[in-house]
């Protein structure tokens, strides 16, 4: 599989780890990442606050990029980023709605010898693995199950709403998936209240108390529900979620130590690749320092064993 | 205290329908009375009805026949009133507006939980206190128009399009089931609310309101107001009636930021203009900027208090790696810059916003085919005998 490859800004700025994780899982899934080297910037929704056409025509922008590649071979766009996946869907949904608007937009393409026809598929990661790949495929790859690793799955906002929009349904119910592939990678599933909630990171610089608390409360809920580690699609939240997590434990007054994986990072971890290679010994909360590796991820016998 | 706030028409029977057809359903509902002295509880009614029936027949049949305790609130029956929003199955809705079949189909274990809604008390069962909540929300938007003096002798008239806008907003029915939902307010209860900021966009595009910039400012600086919201979709998700408040909430951002420059106590408007003004110097966000671009300048005060605050995570992202120097002070340059800086010239010129509002124009085109390669030039061509029907709309203040 071949695909248009959108990494995001957070992947290439303050997670570093998680674009690097998913630069070595990529080749190891039979995946061969494009990167979009002149794409921009998603947005994150503030642009699109800001102004409407300016962002519809970025994302219209990186979309005619993806479609140049899919042009020459690649099988559709993705990205490792919940937001970017939202931002850029909510643009696609008004992009592809009006030939008119979809006319007007392209109109700023145009000197840059760039169109934008409707319908690009652009599918993040997550999506990629269960609707492309497979469930079964991916278990098939599995050297090292999760065996006995508790995990709690956090979806951030941006990839599970709006419903509609994001393409959620019975054929493709995408709000599910995070448990499937923690099975799939022989993971136990954690059930917690703050799976699907916000991380609070739109509001970090605005109002850092709503926000450090929302990402305390989900936290904490999944330390009472006994997780070993969260793990997510979206950097943003992995930023709240994790670098931010001192200041967060300050202001809910309790000690969390959560560790937090990129999704990139859990499934490296199955396919059994080294830990540090993936990057989790850049995290603020380091998976190694907290997870009893003995009796979890890194001690357990590769599944051909 | 009334045991109800509910049926409407207490002499009439809910309507039961035939023999045939009817199912068995599960209610399990939330019960409380805080007169009792008990702590909530769930109680489990069995009912025979035709799946196409609402969950709120469902309840009334159980208040009728087993326990006329069962406190909820109804009026109209007919998703108008907006009297019963309840969570039903873990998500917020209008129980007369729910078929119990879809209920059914989305709960995990074959009954039909209804609560009452969320980030409101409970007066007794299903039952919420609006007016502790949501009612004094929209009290603090002042939800009235407040026109230009003198008044006009007859009607306000004004163009037909300058309103199409705000009859989202007006759409609303008032049920609170944003409210319910809304994640921000879960932890900070004094955030004004997407039903209240929903209502305050209702005015704001109105042209015939004269307060625009006096309510602007309000909403921008209260520290709980428009800058509180943190995008999470759970109110556009939750409305029954397609009111989208968050869009609301943007849109109030875009006018209070683009249109009448308010710079809030929220640093909001600053962090907006730092990441459009990152993308177009450098394509994509320069995250050790944005500290100080969204706080005022590496010397402002906010700035220092800021980094000041963030001083164990910086050092701890440093050691980690996470951060460089050299990383913190080069940023890459997207190789094309000059195109997105045109891009942002260009659109910057109009004198007129063009936005696409997919609530007042529907699309015109079915979904794309799988096939992209085959449908660019296609689509292209079908699309364009359409585009009349889906106009975009060029608007000043939406």
């Amino acid at each position: 599989m071949k695909v248009a490859y959108w990494p995001g800004c957070v992947s290439r700025g303050f997670t570093p780890e998680l674009h690097g994780a998913m630069a070595q899982v990529a080749p190891k899934l039979g995946i061969e990442l494009v990167e979009l080297n002149r794409a921009n910037c998603c947005g994150a929704g503030v642009i699109a606050e800001h102004s409407q056409e300016l962002a519809d025509t970025l994302n219209a922008r990186t979309f005619a990029l993806a479609q140049k590649e899919i042009s020459q071979g690649a099988d559709l766009m993705m990205n490792i980023c919940s937001t970017c996946q939202g931002a850029q869907s909510e643009c696609q949904q008004r992009l592809d709605a009006s030939a008119e608007y979809r006319d007007e937009v392209n109109k700023h393409l145009t000197p840059e010898g760039l169109e934008y026809a409707a319908g690009i598929v652009n599918k993040n990661f997550l999506w990629v693995l269960v609707e492309e790949l497979g469930l079964d495929e991916l278990t098939k790859l599995v050297k090292r199950p999760l065996t006995d690793l508790r995990v709690g799955p956090f979806y951030g906002c941006y990839i599970v709403r709006p419903t509609d929009r994001i393409g959620i349904d019975d054929q493709n119910p995408r709000d599910t998936y995070l448990e499937k592939v923690i099975e799939a990678l022989g993971g136990t599933v954690v059930d917690y209240a703050g799976s699907q909630k916000c991380c609070g990171f739109p509001v970090a610089l605005m109002n850092a108390e709503t926000s450090f608390k929302q990402a305390g409360r989900h936290l904490g809920d999944a330390k009472d529900a006994q997780a070993d580690c969260l793990v997510t699609p979206c950097p943003l939240c992995h930023l709240n979620l994790d670098m931010q997590q001192p200041r967060v434990s300050k202001t809910v007054g309790r000690d969390l130590q959560m560790p937090v994986l990129h999704l990139p990072q859990m499934v490296g971890l199955a396919l059994g690749m080294d830990p540090k290679s993936l990057g989790l010994g850049r995290h603020v909360v380091k998976p190694t320092a907290v997870i009893d590796w003995s009796t979890s991820v890194v001690g357990a016998l590769p599944a051909a064993a | 205290m009334s045991t109800t706030e509910s049926t409407p028409n207490t002499t009439e029977e809910p309507w039961h329908g035939g023999a045939e057809g009817l199912e068995s359903f599960t209610l399990r509902l939330r019960r409380y009375d805080p007169e009792s002295g008990k702590a909530p509880y769930f109680e489990e009614f069995v009912v025979e009805m035709e799946p196409h029936r609402s969950v709120l027949d469902a309840i009334l049949t159980a208040k009728n026949d087993e326990d006329g305790s069962i406190g909820i609130r109804c009026s109209c029956r007919a998703a108008i009133c907006g009297s019963c929003g309840t969570r039903i199955n873990d998500k917020p809705g209008l129980a007369c507006h729910t078929h119990l079949s879809d209920a059914l189909a989305r709960s995990k274990d074959g009954k039909i939980t209804v609560e009452p809604m969320g980030n409101m008390p409970v007066i007794k069962d299903l039952i919420v206190d609006m007016d502790a909540v949501h009612w004094k929300k929209q009290q603090r938007v002042t939800p009235w128009l407040l026109p230009a003096e003198p008044l006009p002798e007859k009607e306000h008239i004004v163009p037909r399009e300058a309103m199409v806008d705000v009859t989202q907003s007006m759409a609303c029915i008032q049920c609170g089931a944003c409210v319910s939902d809304c994640l921000s307010m879960e932890v900070d209860p004094l955030f004004i609310g997407p039903a209240a900021l929903a209502k305050a966009y209702r005015f704001v595009g109105d042209p015939r309101d004269d307060k625009h910039a006096q309510r602007l400012d309000d909403l921008a600086n209260d520290p709980h107001g428009i800058y509180d919201c943190t995008h999470c979709f759970k109110c556009i998700e939750a409305c029954p009636k397609g009111v989208a408040p968050m869009n609301q909430i943007m849109r109030l951002r875009r006018i209070a930021s683009a249109d009448h420059s308010i710079e809030d106590v929220n640093d909001g408007s600053r962090h907006e203009h730092a990441l459009v003004n990152h993308v177009k110097k450098w394509g994509t966000l320069n995250e050790a900027q944005l500290v100080p671009d969204s706080k005022g300048g590496k010397f402002h005060p906010r700035t220092a208090k800021e980094m000041v605050a963030s001083l164990s995570v910086i050092a701890t992202a440093l050691l980690r790696r996470k951060v460089t120097p050299k990383s913190a002070l080069i940023h890459h340059k997207n190789p094309n810059q000059s195109e997105i800086k045109r891009i942002y010239q260009e659109i910057g010129a109009r004198e007129e916003r063009l936005e696409l509002n997919l609530y007042i124009t529907q699309p015109d085109e079915p979904e794309a085919p799988d096939d992209q390669d085959a449908s660019h030039e296609a689509q292209v061509k079908t699309t364009g005998d359409q585009s009349a029907v889906n106009k975009p709309v060029t608007n000043r203040e939406a």
